[in-house]
C-alpha cells in the first residue's frame, strides 16, 4: 500500500472576551489580587464561576481569598510540554486556596515528586509581569502568603489564547496514487467498480456506492468549463490579482468536475462550457499536488453544447 | 417505550496507528460491510444513521463529513451526527426508534488518535479561560483524580495493577483487542510512574479505530437476532465542568443515568474506564460486586477515541445475544475525570 | 408525525452582532437561554435535559465546549446533547431536541445553539491548509457562487433576483430588534451597485460574520400551555459533498427532506398552506433555489416568486421576516433561529416582523456544501 503524510499544524492565537466575571477575576490577577465568587450554597468558587453548578443562577457575591492554600491533589510531570507553565519537571495540583471551598488547578513548583503532599502549603508565585491571565500566576510554590506590592490598571475584558497542535495528515492509499501520478505530469483518476464514474482525485469509497475505487483510468490534461465565478475580492493568503476566476473543470472522461484556476484570457471571457487546457508549471517545480497544473487556459476548441455538461453542475 | 435491541456490532482492530485518512472512511468500510453482511442487510434499509467523532481528533474542521462517502449516502440517508463518543449517537438513534418515525437504525463512531499529541489535544476539552491556557494534559487530569482516590483510601496502587492484569488476560480472547497477555501486578508496580501516580498500565493505549451498532425495534430486532440485546434502559447525564470543585472520587453522573436506566443488578458490565482507578471508581460507584467486568479487556487493552463508548454497548450486547449472560450494563464516559456519563442496560429474553 | 406531541413554548436570542465583547461565551448562551426561559415562563427545575448544537469546534477553540459549559447552561446532574452537522446543525439541534420530547424519554428540553465567531475566524479554521489539498484561492463566497451562475444558466432568471432578496432581508432585518445588520434604507438598486465580490455575488448578497446565540423550550403536550407552536413535523437528509452527476443546484438530500416534511405535516400545496418560511440563505440566490428545492414552485419558477415581491411580509409566501442569514449570521445558531422565528410566527410573537394570520411556518436549515438538511414545520393549530 502507498501511504503518503505529512504535518499539519493547528494554529490560531484565540481572543477571548471574558464578560463581567471573568474579566473581574482577571482584572485581580493582574492587580496580584485572587477574588472568588460565592454560590447560592455558600460555597466561595476559585476560580469564580459565572452561573452556580446547582441552581444555575447568575452569581455576583464576590469574596477576596488568600494567596495561599492547602494541596488537595497533585500529579507528577516529568516532561513539561509547550505552553505549560514550568520548563523544569513540576506538579499539576488542585489547591484550596484560603477562604475559598473550591479548588483551583495550577502548577507547583518544587524540585521532585518526593517534595509533594496532599495536605501541603502552597503559595502564589506572582508573574513578573502580570498581563490579566491565569498565567500572571506563574506556578505555586512551598510556603505561606506573603504582601506583594498591588498593581493596578484598566480593567481586563479580554485574554489571547494561544493554541498550538500539531498533526500528522496521512492521505489515502487512492489519494496517493494519484498524487505520485501528479509527480510525474500524469491524471490519474479511478473507476468505481459499482458505478463505473471516473473520479479525480480518486475515493477512499466512491461517496455513492460506499466502496472503494480501484481501477486506475489515465485522464487527458483538457476539459471543459462547467461552472465559476469570478474573484473579485482580496482576501489573506491571495496568490494572484483579482479579478480571477475560479472554475470547476470537468476533464475528459472523468465524471466529477474539480475547481482551478482558469487564466490566459480576460475574466470577463470565461464562460459555462469553454474548453480549456492544462498550463503546466515547468517540471522542476512538480510536487505531489495538483498546483502542478499552475492553471487552465483556453484551449481554442468551440465551446461545449449544454447537455454535455448539464448534469455536472 | 417501545422495545429496541442491539441486533448487530462490528468493530475495526484496535491499532496504535493506521496509515489511512483522519475522516474514517478505511476503517468504516470493512466494519459497515460486516456489520450489514452479517445481518443480511443492504444501507438502504437503515432508516437512520447516526455517528459520533471529533474534529479535534483530526485536527481539521468538518471532519466527520467525508466519512459519509464510507456509507455510499446517495439516495441521501436520514442522518445526524454528535461531536462526542459515539455512545451518545447510540443514545440519539434510540430515541429516534421511540419516536416511533424508524425501526433500523446505524450507529456509528471513528477517530484516528495517532494523528495529534492526544493527551494535549484533549487540554483543548478544559475550561478555555483558567484552565485550559496552562495547558494540563489528560493523562495528568486523570493522575489528580486518582491520587484523590489513593489518599482517601478509595483504591491502591495494587488494586490498580491488577485491574490492568485482569483486563490484558481477558483481551487474549478479543481478537479486535490492541494490548493483551500475561502480566504480574508485581512487574507492573515495578515499573516507574508516567504521571506520577500513574503508572504506564494505568493508562488506556492511543488506538485507532471505528466500530458500528445497529438498534432495531420490536419484530424487526426478533427478525434480525436470534437473541437480542433489548435495551431497558438507557440515560446519560453530565457533572459539573469544575475539576477542584467536584469530589473527584465519586461519579454522580454515573449513579443518576444508572438510576434513570433503571439499574438493578446485571451479570456483566462493560465500563469505560480510560484509567485503572476509573474502573474501581465506577464499580463503587455503581455496586458492582461480583459483577464480571469488562469481559472484552476494556478500553485499557484498545481505546479507539469517540468509539471506544459505543465498543462498550456492542461487547456488552455480545455477551446477551452469545448466550453468556442474561443482563448486562455497559458505560460511556466523556470528558475529562469522568465528567459526562451514559449507562446502557441490555437483557436476554428468552 | 412521529410520537407524542411536542410544542415550542418559549425562545429566546441575543442581540447579535459581529463581536460580542461584552461577554464570555457562557454569557452569550445565557442571554439567549434567559430570555428563553422567560418566554416560556418556566424555569431551571423545569428543564429535564439540555440539548447543545454548534459548528466546528475550532472556530471558538475548545473541544466539545458543551462540557465546559454544563454549569452555564444548566445542566449538570441532567443529560446534555451536543449536536454538530455542519451549518444545518442549529436546525437538527431543534430536530433532536423535539425528538427528545415526540419519544416520550423527556417532558420539556431546553435547545441551545450558540457561535461566537469573534473568538477566531472562522475563514481561518476553514482554511486551514490540508497537505495534498491544492488551495482553490476562491475565498468564502467562492464555493457557492459557481453553483448561483449555474441557477441563474438553468433558470435564466433575470439578474436583478439576488439584489431583489437582498434588500427584502436588510429591510426585514431592520424590524428585528435582534438582527445584526439594519438597513431599513437598503434598495434594490444600492444592492446593485454594491462591489462584486465573487461574480454573480455582491458584496451586498452575502451574510455578515455574527456572535449570537439562540435557545427555544421545547415541551410535551401536558406542559405546552396555550398558544404553543405544535411542531407537526421534521426532517434531516444528507447526501456526500461531491459525486459524480451530483446535483449541487438542487440536491436531492433538500428535495426528499422537504418531501418527508410535507407529508409529515399533512401539506400538499406548500405554497398556499405554509403562512411564513424562515430559509437558510446565506447569499441571496439560495432564495429562489430553495424555493423550487422545497417544492413551493416548479423548477426554475422561484425567482418569479420573489420578483412578484410574494415572498415579502404581506406576500403569498413571506420568506425571512426575521432578515434571514443575511440579516445575522452566528453559523452554529443560524439553523436555530430560522426554526425559533418561525416558532415566534405561528405563536404570534414576532412583534414588528410579525405575519398577520401566521398558523403554519416552515424553519429550514442546510450546511455544508449544500448536503445537510435539517427542517421543520411548527402549527399554531394543534394536531389532531
Amino acid at each position: 500500500m502507498t501511504t503518503l503524510s505529512a504535518p499539519l499544524n493547528v494554529e490560531f492565537d484565540y481572543t477571548r472576551s471574558l464578560g463581567p466575571v471573568l474579566g473581574r477575576f482577571m482584572t485581580g490577577l493582574r492587580d496580584r489580587r485572587i477574588e472568588g465568587i460565592r454560590g447560592d450554597d455558600g460555597r466561595v468558587h476559585v476560580p469564580p464561576v459565572e452561573y452556580d453548578p446547582v441552581t444555575a443562577r447568575k452569581l455576583t457575591d464576590w469574596v477576596e481569598v488568600a494567596s495561599a492554600g492547602t494541596v488537595q491533589t497533585w500529579a507528577w510531570v516529568p516532561e513539561p510540554d509547550e505552553g505549560q507553565p514550568l520548563t523544569h519537571p513540576f506538579a499539576w495540583a488542585l489547591i484550596k486556596l484560603d477562604g475559598a471551598d473550591t479548588a483551583m488547578l495550577h502548577a507547583v513548583d518544587v524540585p521532585g515528586p518526593e517534595h509533594m503532599s496532599t495536605g501541603m502549603r502552597v503559595r502564589v508565585r506572582w508573574a513578573a509581569e502580570p498581563v490579566g491571565s491565569i498565567h500572571d500566576i506563574a506556578c505555586f510554590e512551598p510556603g505561606e502568603a506573603v504582601e506583594t506590592e498591588p498593581t493596578q490598571g484598566e480593567p481586563v475584558t479580554m485574554v489571547t489564547t494561544p493554541v498550538r497542535l500539531g498533526y500528522t495528515h496521512s492521505a489515502s492509499s487512492e489519494e496517493a496514487r494519484y498524487l505520485n501520478g501528479l509527480l510525474e505530469g500524469r491524471l490519474l483518476g479511478q473507476r468505481c467498480p459499482v458505478c463505473q464514474k471516473v473520479y479525480i482525485p480518486p475515493r477512499g469509497a466512491c461517496p455513492t456506492d460506499g466502496v472503494p475505487t480501484v481501477d486506475e483510468v489515465e485522464l487527458p490534461d483538457r476539459g471543459t468549463v462547467t461552472t465559476f465565478c469570478i474573484v473579485n475580492v482580496p482576501f489573506l493568503g491571495q496568490r494572484i490579482t483579482p479579478p480571477y476566476v475560479a472554475a470547476y473543470v470537468l476533464l475528459d472522461g472523468a465524471d466529477i468536475a474539480f475547481q482551478h484556476l482558469i487564466l490566459g484570457c480576460d475574466a470577463s471571457e470565461v464562460r459555462m462550457g469553454m474548453r480549456v487546457k492544462a498550463a503546466w508549471r515547468p517540471r522542476e517545480e512538480w510536487q505531489r499536488s495538483l498546483a502542478n497544473i499552475d492553471h487552465f487556459e483556453p484551449s481554442g476548441e468551440p465551446d461545449a453544447p449544454f447537455e454535455t455538461y448539464s448534469q455536472h453542475l | 417505550m417501545r422495545d429496541v435491541a442491539v441486533v448487530g456490532f462490528a468493530q475495526a482492530p484496535a491499532v496504535r496507528e493506521t496509515h489511512g485518512t483522519t475522516n474514517g472512511v478505511e476503517m468504516l468500510v470493512p466494519v459497515f460491510h460486516e456489520v450489514l453482511g452479517n445481518l443480511g442487510l443492504a444501507k438502504s434499509d437503515i432508516e437512520f444513521w447516526c455517528s459520533g467523532s471529533s474534529d479535534y481528533i483530526a485536527g481539521r474542521a468538518f471532519s466527520f463529513i467525508a466519512a459519509v462517502d464510507a456509507i455510499g449516502a446517495f439516495p441521501p440517508i436520514n442522518e445526524s451526527h454528535v461531536e462526542a463518543d459515539a455512545a451518545w449517537a447510540c443514545y440519539e438513534a434510540w430515541v429516534k426508534i421511540q419516536t416511533g418515525e424508524v425501526d433500523l437504525a446505524l450507529v456509528y463512531g471513528f477517530g484516528k488518535s495517532s494523528a495529534g499529541k492526544l493527551r494535549r489535544v484533549m487540554t483543548m476539552q478544559l475550561d478555555p479561560y483558567t484552565v485550559g491556557p496552562l495547558w494540563p494534559d489528560s493523562v495528568s487530569v486523570a493522575g489528580l483524580q486518582a491520587r484523590a482516590g489513593l489518599d482517601q483510601g478509595k483504591w491502591t496502587e495494587q488494586q490498580m495493577a491488577d485491574v490492568a492484569v485482569r483486563s490484558r488476560a481477558d483481551a487474549k480472547s478479543n481478537p479486535r483487542a490492541q494490548l493483551k497477555g500475561d502480566y504480574s501486578a508485581e512487574d507492573l508496580l515495578a515499573e516507574p510512574y508516567l504521571a506520577d501516580p500513574l503508572r504506564k498500565h494505568d493508562c488506556a493505549p492511543i488506538t485507532d479505530g471505528a466500530a458500528a451498532v445497529v438498534l432495531a425495534a420490536s419484530d424487526r430486532a426478533r427478525e434480525l437476532s436470534e437473541r437480542p440485546a433489548w435495551i431497558t434502559g438507557i440515560a446519560h447525564r453530565v457533572d459539573s465542568a469544575n475539576l477542584g470543585g467536584r469530589d473527584l472520587t465519586t461519579s454522580p453522573s454515573t449513579v443518576g443515568a444508572a438510576r434513570d436506566a433503571g439499574f438493578d443488578k446485571v451479570d456483566v458490565a462493560e465500563l469505560h474506564a480510560p484509567f485503572t482507578h476509573q474502573e474501581l471508581l465506577l464499580r463503587q460507584e455503581l455496586g458492582l460486586n461480583g459483577t464480571r467486568i469488562n469481559p472484552s479487556g476494556g478500553v485499557l487493552c484498545g481505546n479507539p477515541m469517540f468509539s471506544a463508548g459505543l465498543i462498550r454497548i456492542g461487547e456488552a450486547a455480545r455477551q446477551i445475544s452469545s448466550g453468556q449472560a442474561d443482563r448486562a450494563l455497559a458505560h460511556a464516559t466523556s470528558g475529562p475525570a469522568l465528567q459526562h456519563n451514559l449507562v446502557c442496560l441490555m437483557e436476554g429474553r428468552d | 408525525m412521529a410520537g407524542q406531541l411536542a410544542a415550542v413554548i418559549g425562545t429566546g436570542q441575543t442581540d447579535h452582532t459581529a463581536k460580542r465583547l461584552d461577554v464570555s461565551m457562557a454569557g452569550l448562551c445565557r442571554e439567549a437561554i434567559d430570555r428563553a426561559l422567560a418566554d416560556a415562563n418556566v424555569d431551571w427545575p423545569d428543564i429535564d435535559a439540555v440539548v447543545l448544537g454548534k459548528a466546528p469546534d475550532m472556530f471558538e477553540g475548545v473541544m466539545m465546549p458543551e462540557l465546559f459549559l454544563a454549569d452555564a447552561l444548566g445542566a449538570v446532574g441532567k443529560p446534555l446533547l451536543r449536536v454538530h452537522t455542519a451549518g444545518s446543525v442549529g436546525g437538527s439541534t431543534g430536530n433532536v431536541a423535539a425528538s427528545l420530547v415526540q419519544s416520550g424519554v423527556h417532558r420539556r428540553v431546553l435547545a441551545v445553539a450558540f457561535e461566537k465567531q469573534s473568538e477566531s475566524n472562522a475563514m481561518w479554521a476553514l482554511s486551514i491548509p490540508t497537505p495534498f489539498t491544492m488551495p482553490v484561492h476562491a475565498g468564502a463566497g467562492g464555493y457557492f457562487a459557481p453553483h448561483v451562475r449555474s441557477y441563474i444558466r438553468r433558470s435564466n432568471a433575470p439578474e436583478h433576483i439576488g439584489a431583489m432578496v437582498a434588500a427584502k432581508d436588510r429591510r426585514n432585518g431592520a424590524l428585528n430588534p435582534h438582527a445584526h445588520l439594519k438597513q431599513p434604507d437598503i434598495t434594490v438598486e444600492s444592492v446593485r451597485a454594491s462591489k462584486m465580490l465573487w461574480d454573480p455575488i455582491r458584496y451586498d448578497e452575502t451574510c455578515p460574520s455574527s456572535d449570537g446565540a439562540c435557545a427555544i423550550v421545547i415541551a410535551d403536550e401536558k406542559s405546552a400551555g396555550a398558544n404553543p407552536a405544535w411542531i407537526t413535523a421534521t426532517a434531516l437528509r444528507t447526501e456526500p459533498t461531491t459525486f459524480a452527476g451530483r446535483d449541487q443546484v438542487n440536491p436531492r438530500a433538500g428535495r426528499d427532506a422537504a418531501a418527508a416534511l410535507w407529508r409529515q405535516a399533512g401539506i400538499d400545496d406548500p405554497l398556499n398552506q405554509v403562512d411564513a418560511a424562515e430559509i437558510y440563505v446565506p447569499f441571496s440566490w439560495f432564495e429562489p433555489m430553495w424555493l423550487e428545492n422545497l417544492g413551493f414552485t416548479a423548477i426554475g419558477e422561484g425567482w418569479k416568486l420573489t420578483e412578484a415581491g410574494e415572498t415579502e411580509i404581506g406576500g403569498l409566501l413571506p420568506v425571512n421576516p426575521s432578515g434571514g442569514v443575511l440579516s445575522s449570521n452566528p453559523i452554529g445558531a443560524s439553523g436555530l433561529i430560522r426554526f425559533a422565528e418561525a416558532a415566534m410566527q405561528v405563536m404570534g410573537r414576532a412583534g414588528a416582523h410579525q405575519v398577520s394570520d401566521a398558523r403554519v411556518a416552515l424553519g429550514h436549515a442546510y450546511g455544508g456544501g449544500s448536503q445537510y438538511f435539517a427542517m421543520w414545520i411548527v402549527s399554531a393549530n394543534k394536531p389532531s
